[in-house]
């Protein structure tokens, strides 16, 4: 599960390939517009590398840390089966973030600095997962657009440029298919319930309309940056266009349960084909993602408590006498 | 203590400041990289890594991150540090010429040779 890759609108603009050398420059792009891979030993430029480390480092985090809202709901899940199917889906979630951190760790950070930077609070991840899962159907809505959207992102880098990353995320998106049918089911049945199944799931899709509408970030600046990432094969959409992906696809798909979306001014433009919609509140966005949200400290602490509970048990098994080595692919 | 929605923070009594020392390095082990069989006969095939502190456990998490959907008949490990592996600057030489046509199916015309020897034999 994941937005798109933060990128702080603060930091400087500075020239992204000052230094490099110009030869091996040119090559490296020219494999890309070949539409080759990059692998883990190629030679890249520094900003490449450190822009993919910080993505799918983020990518990594919002994994682990998304899987604590929903495993909220494992033990209060409506009977067995949504039990099981729910603790199949925190335990993909897991998994991906263990794909990640793999594929993050292939360009050279290793998977204790990584999170140590999230228990720190040093590195991001995505800002819904600082939302509380307040109901079942919170779990459900959650389990549906939040993992849509997550598909649409996913969908896009895996045909990105850097090989390790692109690997990683066809295994995800396969998983993902699963969490999207699971979570709609939900949403359905709660839709086609009793009154009070109907209400609790539209206050759900109140409750997480704004924070989804932030997920996939604000839009982004026209900058030489921007263009450059994008040649790369690092950024592989605008915020805007999967955003307008997104609502696209799901949008209808609300509306046929005859749900509502609290937003008035939501709708599509047929002569743009646009979706207009009213602006989000990206100063919230930028409180929450910067620490102040409803639950940043609980996810960390939850986290932090985590590793100090396990690490006894790690280090019994750490016997091997064996050097880190970095990972080939 | 927090107040959460989560029991199992509850449950634990998690302070929102348990500050904790670092992870120091080799905390998550070393890395195997993992070969997957599908179904028997199938080749092995790489699917990624683990991070393990021995190779029984790399087995188990090998089963648990890359067995645990689809089929499996089998799976390798084997330490990261045990692959030897060609370098992709030298892709060149696993490049072919065409002299080297001897090598292959298609550099053997023989049908050429009797449909020549057949018309020259009529004539
Ligand atoms: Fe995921
Ligand atoms: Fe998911």
């Amino acid at each position: 599960m994941y937005g798109n890759a933060y990128i702080d609108p603060n930091e400087k603009p500075k020239s992204i390939i000052d230094g490099e050398d110009p030869i091996k420059l040119a090559e490296f792009e020219a494999r890309i517009a070949r539409g080759e891979k990059i692998e883990p030993k190629d030679w890249m430029p520094r900003e490449y590398r450190k822009q993919l480390i910080r993505m799918i480092e983020q990518h990594a985090h919002s994994e682990i840390i998304g899987a604590l809202p929903e495993g909220t709901w494992i033990t209060r899940a409506p009977g067995f089966k949504r039990k099981l199917a729910l603790m199949a889906k925190v335990q993909d979630e897991v998994g991906h973030a263990q794909l990640l951190y793999s594929a993050a760790e292939t360009l050279g950070k290793s998977r204790e600095a990584m999170i140590n930077d999230l228990i720190t609070g040093k590195s991001k991840y995505s800002n819904v997962f600082n939302y509380p899962a307040f109901t079942w159907a919170d779990a459900c809505i959650i389990a549906w657009l939040i993992d849509a959207g997550a598909i649409i992102n996913q969908v896009a880098n895996a045909k990105g440029s850097y090989g390790p990353y692109c690997r990683a995320l066809d295994r995800i998106c396969t998983e993902e298919s699963f969490h999207l049918k699971y979570g709609h089911d939900n949403v359905v049945t709660l839709a086609t319930g009793t009154a009070t199944q109907r209400k609790m799931v539209q206050e759900a899709l109140n409750r997480w309309w704004p924070p989804i509408m932030h997920f996939f970030g604000p839009s982004d600046k026209i900058s030489n940056h921007t263009e450059i990432l994008m040649r790369w094969k690092v950024k592989m959409a605008t915020n805007d266009d999967m955003r307008q992906q997104f609502l696209n696809m799901y949008v209808p798909k609300i509306w046929d349960l005859g749900l509502t979306v609290p937003d008035t001014l939501l709708k599509k433009n047929d002569e743009t084909n646009k979706w207009e919609y009213t602006e989000p509140d990206w100063d919230e966005f930028k409180r929450v993602i910067n620490g102040d949200g409803p639950c940043n400290a609980e996810r960390l602490a939850v986290r932090r408590n985590a590793e100090e509970r396990g690490r006894w048990v790690r280090e019994a098994l750490n016997t091997s006498q064996s050097k880190y080595i970095v990972p080939l692919a | 203590m927090i107040k959460s929605l989560d029991p199992r923070v509850t449950r634990d009594q998690i302070e929102l400041n348990n500050q904790i020392a670092p992870l120091q390095e080799l905390d998550q082990w070393e890395t195997y990289e993992v070969f997957h069989q599908k179904k028997r006969g199938d080749q092995h095939m790489h699917v990624g890594i683990v991070h393990a502190p021995n190779p029984e456990m790399a087995l188990l998490f090998g089963k648990e991150q890359y067995g645990r959907r689809g089929i499996t008949a089998n799976i390798w490990v084997v330490k990261t540090a045990n692959v030897f592996a060609s370098e992709y600057e030298d892709q060149d030489i696993f490049e072919t010429v065409p002299e080297k046509q001897y090598r292959e199916a298609g550099g053997y015309k023989v049908m050429e040779k009797i449909n020549k020897y057949k018309k020259e034999k009529k004539a």
